[in-house]
């Protein structure tokens, strides 16, 4: 690049005096530029390729090129596991640090391949697929460091997903030799298949000291809460079928019972069911040669195939079959967790656990009520009549939910180590934790679900009263009118006017009108309309009242009850004038309309109560371009309100009181029809706008407003609380 | 010379241009760079971005399965000394894991349930002395619908031993628990017994001992720490004072969503300081965090007789500051409170913080948190580690208002839905027990956590919270667009001009309606099927088996949707009503949306509440004679209130609005909606009452106001509360042609 430029900047000495040769001086000239334009482009892509394929270079290893470590006998092992361990008395939490981000970071310690001192490996299977494919999620999320001294969390590459494969004492003695082991502090470990023949205990033998335990089948005597992980017993099936998901709903059977290796007692008593209540159960076992019926020439690898199961000489694809079932059992086996339940819940069908003592995976975050039935053992005979118990309504929300778990936390080694490290994330920066309604709602539900901000019942006291906020530019004359009727309202606590004219300054204070409230003026810096949603510090109230400096026609007791309807209604915005979107079927868009209509979608923020809050979300978390679009058009900025408060509440608007004759609040320069229609167009396509800024219509209808309790009953009007309404 | 010079100006511009261009460049791959930095540093963390990173090497040897093909291990006996089947399995299991491992499973005779959820308490023994704060637990289990007075149908006993104080040095400690348990004929080694516990161990090392063996009893127990948490046996309750109401229970503080929510404040905390001994270095450590400023963490060493012998350089200090500051002050205006174990875990400190709606920032590490089974107190609490005290403040600084606002309000429903008073502690930890029992049919985490909360939503009425009126917003969801009306008659079916059945054959025109159910509460005898009009919708006509009042409010199967309109025989409206009020009603699905209202007052002179049925500017109740609500009241009238008060309601036949008024006010903490009637909606009533109407009954008022009084004391409060507002349509009124409107029949008359 610098020689292109010095090449540039030494012309003028090549230059030659001939007027044909200046031409040849400019061709010189041009190609230099071009030249270091193109070369300067070359850099600027080039060493990001290079970059990149490094990455793809990168040879693919064989384990077996992994490091021996050889044991020796006398390598030291590791404790037992700590029972009492807990995340303040196990877990150095000074090596997370804190964090902006809130994250922990993990590392994973390089493969070895553990050998004793005969050079046998300590694990049958070394590394597994699953866990390798674990490992290498976690290398490619944010969680991952190489960098030893700053990790939170380590991870072994010492491979214990399934204690059938370990010598357990070699591998307490590979654990421990880990470089930064430390007890087993801070280290997780993988287990989805603990314990062995005969009693199957629930948590993995191999002594690991303090560390942590990510595991498949912890009973409730194994699991130390807050401290261990429950997770699922991954099913390989998960990656080798692909059960595309059904829309909930009835099935052909109301029970199904999939798993091969039950105990005769259960099948027993499971067949004992099937005759009571009849073919709606489905019981499958393992193919046996005898009932295989028409494909006696495969009868052979149909016995073994997992894919295949049988009941009474009928073959079934598994685990396809689980999709024609409401609900598909899980019971426990030798071991508390089963490879089956990660199969129902991908079948869409809701499981039915019965495993006593048993810690349903990721029950930390997990809502299971939603998604499962869970019944003791010993109440197995009475499962018909639970489950016949359940409504219809409800079991078809149950098998979206157990779809959506295994979508998200099931489906993969991947899902389920990063779920984990959330799990332990969460627990290390509880603040900033996920919510419930994070790990429990569906996309579905997430989308369309609600949660208010101002959620709590609350009806404000009426005495701090409310800050009217008037808008105004130039009508010195109106908004003194407005000034001096808005000053007879009891609850009002302060006015405040937003002078949007920057080129003209307010009128001196003796000449404005004297109210018994305290008046502030504050200027602005540009003529915006989205200044009248300003959070000003001087508004002090909770109460604002959006008020234009034209709305002359609102008498005192219509706004006072205007107020008091704001307090039994403090998350919606209060309004007079209504209006109503609505959906034009020739066009194919939305419509504004204010005509005489019998709903009411909108209201006019031209005279109108709201919660201060809204100010804060108008200002600082308006989705997207609208607050620029309604000062660029100066106009909408109303419908803009109206949208953000129902999205974030999924609550419609109150209008109060009746029609009166506003002087066309919303269009105050403009007179005659053709200029009116202008406007409507102009309103509507605000609400295309905002609808698609929304991504969705937040707008709610409702076909009421609000009025005093005895609004033209026939009763004396000086009884009336609010004697003076609809007045015209 | 020219020319020179213009080639000297366009060269000159030209490498202008390219420095320009080069420059811009630069600072593209500036932007770039930065980029990516972020975005290493979000992938990779700390280090530079041009280091590669060592990644988990992509293992090109084909790996096997953790799990061959088949390896579903056997659960059958393979061998003959190979574990047992699973009736066996289960019995060695009840015998291994008994006292500190006890589980339900284990400890719990889930047998004596099966005839309902029934709480015995041992009647007192002569002579002796429980607490206050005992008496009012067993006062508030008393009280409660799971009460039984018969050991025999009992599921859970209570002793009526005072165990709440177990500090040896404590005036309130009972002696001889031991004995005096041991020879309860139906203690059973404490199988299906509750035991209450606020202390426990005393100085210098605080255990959590009781002094008695519990055995195989569950414990509700204060301060729990988790390491003697028997996870779903024990419920940790919160500490209380001896002043915590008995029912009902004081409002939380916060009367308004203040923004910006923060205070003055950001952190407080105002109490002892223990210079030595267990649980002391947290607090010895306060003053690092102390600013004086937004942070005010004050303690004295000036407690205990012969504090000045222990006092540290610091003490004179610190009793100097800590008098400067006034603890309801600081309470109120600071936005967290700390909140850190003392020398046992909970203190008195965490409800103060939850009832003032300072957000707690709990310090005290091992502590099983109240009701932790239940509730997500990440949503109403900051929960600290003591090792982090010195993060504590940015922490606190690094929540953002719209979190201090839901965790705000979140301490508010938290406080007033189950620690308020002691009848709510007591309550919610025997629905916990209970939703234990029957896991199938429990509470999920979310009718624990969100409004009206859990002593509210009854699992039993369904398990699927859609079936509530209280989630729809959070479900994304709203109420089906159908009611079912059910009418009360009272009075044989004689002619055909008869009001109710003019009331059927206007209701039935709505299209909202899907059925209707006659509960024929009158002594007379059915009348045939003929008498009945006929609807384009079902009618059902159901014969009350006992003919009482609150039987109108019976969840019968056969109302299938949402809505409920419930009628009274004598009411009169018209299809348009109805549909109005339907429609009203489905964007208010928590609240009773009906017609005629009455009001409730303070009677000063009288001390007591007042009823008026005078037209007045305000209304608390509206008469369930025509009214819409969800059908999950009629499942909360009939099984949540308990049998006296509905018996009072069935003995003056009277009274079942006011109580249904009660009620969901109380759930919601709002006031009904009334909706525009007809005017001659009153005076028919009226008229109607000349013969055989309840109206007219001169003793009806004055019963009446009895039955405020009586259902206020239950509640321990006055759930009632005004409004000011009715709903009318859009256009109700306006000058405009009538045929805009679309409810043009509440017009005219």
């Amino acid at each position: 690049m610098c020689a292109a430029v010095k090449y540039g900047s030494r012309g003028p000495a090549l230059i030659p005096r001939m007027k044909t040769k200046h031409r040849v001086y400019y061709i010189t000239l041009f190609s230099v530029v071009l030249l270091g334009l193109i070369a300067t482009g070359m850099f600027q892509f080039w060493p990001h390729s290079i970059e990149s394929s490094a990455d793809w270079t990168l040879e693919r290893r064989s384990v077996h090129d992994a490091p021996l470590a050889r044991l020796a006998p006398t390598s030291p092992l590791p404790e037992r596991g700590d029972l009492s361990c807990r995340m303040h008395t196990c877990f150095d939490v000074y090596r997370c640090g804190y964090n902006p981000k809130n994250r922990i970071k993990v590392y994973i310690y390089p493969l070895q391949r553990f050998v004793d001192e005969e050079g046998v490996a300590i694990s049958s299977t070394g590394l597994s697929r699953e866990y390798n494919e674990l490992l290498s999620a976690v290398s490619d999320s944010d969680f991952y460091t190489d960098d030893v001294t700053r990790a939170c969390l380590f991870l072994p590459s010492i491979d214990v997903l399934n204690q059938n494969s370990l010598r357990i004492r070699e591998t307490a003695q590979a654990l421990a030799s880990l470089p930064r082991w430390d007890r087993g502090m801070n280290h997780l470990l993988f287990n989805m298949l603990p314990g062995g023949p005969p009693d199957y205990n629930t948590a993995l033998d191999v002594p690991r000291d303090r560390a942590l335990l990510a595991g498949g089948g912890f009973s409730t005597w194994t699991y130390r809460q807050g401290y261990d992980v429950s997770i699922p017993v991954y099913s390989p099936l998960s990656a080798e079928v692909d059960l595309p998901e059904r829309q909930p709903g009835p099935r052909r059977f109301f029970i199904l019972s999939s798993q091969t290796a039950l105990h005769r007692e259960y099948r027993v008593e499971l067949e004992r069911l099937k005759e009571e209540n009849g073919e709606t159960i489905l019981l499958l076992d393992k193919c046996s040669n005898l009932s295989q019926g028409h494909t006696h020439t495969h009868a052979h690898t149909h016995a073994h195939s997992p894919r295949k199961r049988c009941a009474k000489g009928q073959v079934y694809d598994y685990p396809q079959i689980l999709q024609e079932s409401s609900f598909c059992v899980v019971l426990r086996g030798a071991r508390l967790g089963q490879a089956v339940l990660s199969d129902v819940l991908q079948a869409g069908c809701v499981p039915v656990i019965m495993a006593d003592s048993y810690i349903l995976p990721f029950s930390e975050v997990l809502d299971w009520k939603r998604a499962s039935v869970v019944i003791p053992e010993e109440k197995l005979p009475e499962m018909y009549t639970i489950l016949k118990n359940i409504p219809h309504r409800q079991v078809e929300e149950m098998q979206r939910q157990a779809r959506w778990f295994w979508e998200a936390y099931f489906s993969s080694m991947k899902a389920i180590g990063l779920t984990t490290l959330q799990i332990i994330n969460d627990r290390i920066y509880p603040y900033a934790a996920r919510t419930y309604e994070q790990w429990n709602n569906p996309p579905a539900v997430k989308w369309s679900s609600v949660s208010n901000p101002l959620f709590l019942p609350l009806i404000p006291p009426r005495s701090p009263g409310f800050t009217a906020v008037i808008l105004t530019y130039d009508r010195i004359e109106s908004l003194f009118r407005v000034i001096t009727e808005i000053s007879k309202v009891p609850s009002l606590a302060k006015l405040l006017i937003v002078w949007n004219n920057q080129n003209k300054s307010p009128p001196e204070e003796s000449l404005w009108p004297k109210v018994a409230v305290p008046l502030k003026v504050v200027r602005t810096k540009e003529n915006k309309l989205s200044n009248r949603f300003f959070p000003f510090d001087e508004i002090e109230t909770e109460a604002v009242l959006a008020i234009d400096d034209d709305i002359i026609m609102l008498t005192s007791d219509e706004l006072q009850f205007g107020y008091e309807v704001w307090r039994e209604f403090p998350d919606r915005l209060v309004g007079y004038p209504g209006r109503l979107h609505l959906w034009d079927h020739e066009l194919g868009k939305w419509k504004y309309e204010s005509e005489w209509t019998n709903e009411v979608s909108m209201v006019l923020t031209g005279a109108a109560f709201y919660h201060k809050y809204f100010n804060y979300l108008y200002t600082y978390k308006m989705p997207g371009d609208i607050k620029n679009w309604v000062d660029a058009h100066m106009n909408c900025e109303d419908i803009a309100m109206n949208f953000l408060v129902a999205n974030i509440t999924g609550k419609a608007p109150i209008k109060v009181t009746p029609r009166k004759k506003f002087k066309c609040p919303e269009c105050t320069a403009i007179d005659g029809l053709s200029l009116d229609q202008t406007h409507m167009v102009e309103r509507s396509e605000c609400i295309n706008k905002f609808a698609s800024v929304f991504g969705t219509m937040p707008l709610k209808v409702v076909e009421h407003r609000a009025d005093p309790v005895l609004y033209k009953d026939d009763f004396p009007e000086k009884l009336k609380s609010f004697p003076n309404i609809g007045s015209l | 010379m020219q020319a020179k010079k213009r080639y000297l100006l366009v060269s000159l511009g030209a490498c202008l241009l390219l420095l320009a261009y080069l420059w811009g460049l630069q600072i593209g791959e500036f932007h770039q760079e930065s980029h990516q930095q972020l975005y290493a540093a979000n992938a990779q963390g700390p280090r530079g971005p041009r280091l590669p990173r060592q990644h988990w090497p992509e293992w090109g040897h084909s790996l096997s399965a953790y799990l061959d093909g088949v390896e579903q291990e056997e659960d059958s006996p393979v061998g003959i000394h190979q574990h047992s089947s699973p009736r066996e399995r289960r019995e060695i299991r009840t015998n291994i894991y008994k006292s500190r491992r006890c589980r339900m499973d284990t400890c719990f005779d889930y047998s004596l349930c099966e005839r309902g959820f029934k709480v015995y308490v041992y009647p007192l023994a002569k002579g002796e002395k429980i607490s206050e704060s005992y008496q009012k637990i067993l006062t508030a289990i008393e009280d409660s619908r799971f009460y039984t007075t018969d050991p025999q149908e009992a599921c859970l006993f209570v002793l009526s031993i005072d165990t709440l104080d177990r500090d040896q040095l404590s005036a309130q400690y009972v002696h001889n628990v031991k004995a005096k348990i041991q020879s309860l004929p139906l203690w059973n080694e404490g199988r299906n017994h509750l035991i209450f516990n606020l202390y426990s161990g005393t100085w210098p090392d605080y255990t959590e001992e009781l002094g008695f063996d519990i055995g195989q009893a569950m414990l509700a127990k204060a301060s729990i720490d988790m390491d003697n948490f028997r996870p779903h046996f024990d419920v940790s309750i919160p500490l209380f004072s001896k002043d915590h109401v008995q029912k009902g229970g004081d409002k939380g503080y916060l009367t308004l969503n203040n923004v910006p929510p923060s205070r003055k404040y950001v952190l407080v905390f105002k109490g002892k300081r223990y210079l030595t001994g267990i649980g002391s270095e947290t607090r010895n450590a306060l003053y690092h965090i102390h600013n004086g400023d937004d942070i005010i963490l004050l303690t004295t060493c000036k407690h205990g007789k012969d504090w000045e012998k222990h006092k540290d350089g610091r003490c004179d200090r610190d009793n100097e500051e800590y008098s400067k500051f006034d603890y309801q002050e600081l309470l109120h205006n600071s936005s967290f409170c700390l909140v850190p174990r003392g020398r046992r875990l909970g203190s008195f400190r965490f409800l103060e913080a939850l009832q003032a709606a300072c957000i707690p920032v709990l310090l005290s590490n091992g502590w099983e948190l109240p009701f932790s089974e239940i509730i997500d107190w990440n949503k109403a609490a900051i929960i600290g580690d003591e090792r982090l005290l010195l993060q504590i403040p940015s922490i606190t600084r690094s929540v953002d208002h719209d979190r201090i606002l839901a965790l705000r309000q979140q301490t508010q429903f938290l406080w007033d839905a189950y620690f308020s008073s002691v009848a709510k502690i007591v309550l919610t930890t025997l629905e916990i027990i209970r939703d234990r029992i029957h896991s199938h049919i429990s509470r999920s985490r979310l009718m624990w956590n969100s409004l009206p909360g859990g002593l509210y939503a009854l699992p039993q009425f369904s398990t699927d919270p859609s079936m509530f009126p209280f989630y729809y917003s959070l479900l994304g969801k709203s109420p089906s667009l159908e009611f079912t009306a059910v009418v009360q008659v009272v009075t044989p079916l004689q002619s055909q001009l008869q009001p109710v059945l003019k009331l059927i054959i206007a209701v039935a025109k709505s299209k909202f309606c899907a059925q209707i159910i006659v509960l024929w509460n009158c002594d007379k005898p059915l009348p045939p099927k003929s008498k009945w009009p006929s609807t384009s919708v079902p009618i059902t006509v159901i014969e009350g088996e006992r003919k009482t009042m609150s039987s109108r409010f019976f969840p019968h199967d056969v109302i299938l949707t949402d809505a409920v309109l419930s009628l009274d025989e004598d009411s009169v409206l018209s299809t348009n009503e109805v549909d109005f009020a339907f429609v009203v009603w489905h964007s208010f699905p928590d609240r009773i949306v009906g017609y005629p209202a009455r009001s409730h007052y303070w009677d000063l002179g009288k001390g007591r509440w007042g009823y008026t049925s005078k037209w007045t500017n305000e209304y608390s109740m509206v008469l369930t004679g025509a009214a819409f609500y969800h059908r999950y009241y009629h499942y909360l009238y009939t099984h949540y209130l308990p049998a006296s008060l509905l018996s009072m309601v069935d003995q003056m036949a009277n009274c079942e609005d006011i109580l249904m008024n009660f009620l969901v006010s109380a759930v919601t903490k709002l006031p009904p909606i009334k909706v525009t009637q007809k005017k001659q909606y009153k005076e028919t009533m009226m008229q109607q009452g000349s013969k055989s109407s309840r109206w007219a009954d001169p003793d009806h008022f004055a019963q009446r106001q009895t039955c405020m009084n009586s259902f206020s004391g239950w509640f321990g409060f006055m759930p009632l509360l005004h409004s000011q507002m009715r709903l009318d349509p859009v256009l109700f009124k306006d000058q405009v042609s009538i045929l805009r409107k679309k409810y043009r029949d509440i017009e005219r008359l």
